[in-house]
């Protein structure tokens, strides 16, 4: 919590990037916690490892400070804010208490993963059964996204350079 | 050269470490936490780490952007054909069970695939990112 808020007050780019490295961190050693080993692991590599990479990436093509805008604060903006996060904040009061056996997330499907999927798909890993088999079409469209995500940066950025014959003076700067 | 021979020297010793944790979140992904996902970031993260210490030139020498861009689409292509596969089999889209006579087998099978289908695609899309920002940086600018 700490850290998200030094995030967001921090106004160089650069040191902000390295705190939401932090927070993701943070974030992944909280999913072990709560024995979400799968979910700890992607965001480790992704959230603190790559997106960091990247974003550093930007920072080197654009700028690493913050432009300072007119101090004057935006009274609507705030107001929004309150209104969306009051509402949010509202939305969990009716969530069922941590661990509670009766929660409709406990009692859909998830008694017939738990109980059956290893009989069913033969592996022990039941997030990767859910992930690949029962919910494959919801996998298939993450692979999607990814792969979209993907070619719009490229159709953006364009395919970098390829550099291979034509070597300027900027080589030897690594 | 010189300068930064501890972290040369340091990745060297890395990076097949790196890739060899890869492969086995990869393949042991049915077994203990990981799956093609967090395989494939952890693959272009050794990719990545490469080019940070030795340059990009040298990297996309080994690893042809070219080469990338065609893996992103064949991980895809092989996850939509191992589902297109189970409806010429008889079954739904992504039914693995009629992949093969033993119904459990072919759950596993089409898991492992599908898998190393977006093991693939994660990879090579992550370099793909990393290629087309790492690649604009001017010569002026020194930050990698």
């Amino acid at each position: 919590m700490a850290v998200a808020l030094a995030t967001v007050w921090i106004r160089n780019l650069f040191a902000a990037t390295m705190l939401m490295g932090i927070f993701s961190l943070l974030a992944a050693s909280l999913y072990v916690l709560l024995d979400a080993v799968d979910v700890a692991l992607t965001e480790a590599a992704v959230g603190a490892g790559l997106s960091i990479i990247l974003m550093l990436g930007a920072l080197v093509l654009t700028t690493s400070r913050e432009k300072v805008h007119d101090a004057r604060h935006n009274l609507l903006a705030l107001v929004v804010v309150l209104i969306t996060g009051g509402a949010l904040i509202y939305g969990t009061m009716d969530m069922p208490g941590f661990g509670d056996p009766q929660a409709p997330a406990h009692q859909h499907v998830s008694p017939r993963y738990t109980q059956e999927s290893v009989a069913e798909i033969g592996i022990p890993n039941m997030v990767t059964s859910v992930l690949a088999s029962y919910r494959g079409l919801d996998t298939l469209g993450e692979v999607l996204v990814i792969f979209v995500a993907g070619v719009g940066v490229l159709l953006v950025l364009g395919p970098g350079r390829y550099r291979r014959r034509h070597r300027g003076p900027g080589k030897e700067q690594e | 050269m010189n300068p930064h021979i501890v972290l040369r020297v340091g990745a060297k010793l890395l990076i097949p470490v790196i890739v060899l944790f890869g492969l086995y979140v990869q393949f042991h992904g049915e077994y203990s936490p990981g799956g093609g996902f967090q395989a494939g970031i952890i693959f272009a993260a050794a990719l990545i780490l490469y080019a940070l210490i030795f340059g990009l030139e040298t990297v996309q020498q080994a690893v042809p952007p070219g080469a990338v861009h065609a893996l992103a689409g064949l991980g895809a292509l092989l996850y939509m054909s191992i589902g297109i596969w189970s409806m010429f089999a008889g079954g739904n889209f992504l039914e693995y069970k009629v992949l093969l006579a033993d119904a459990q087998l072919a759950e596993t099978a089409g898991i492992i695939l599908i898998e190393l289908g977006v093991g693939i695609t994660v990879a090579t899309v992550a370099i793909t990112l990393f290629y087309a920002f790492a690649g604009r940086a001017r010569p002026g600018h020194d930050g990698d």
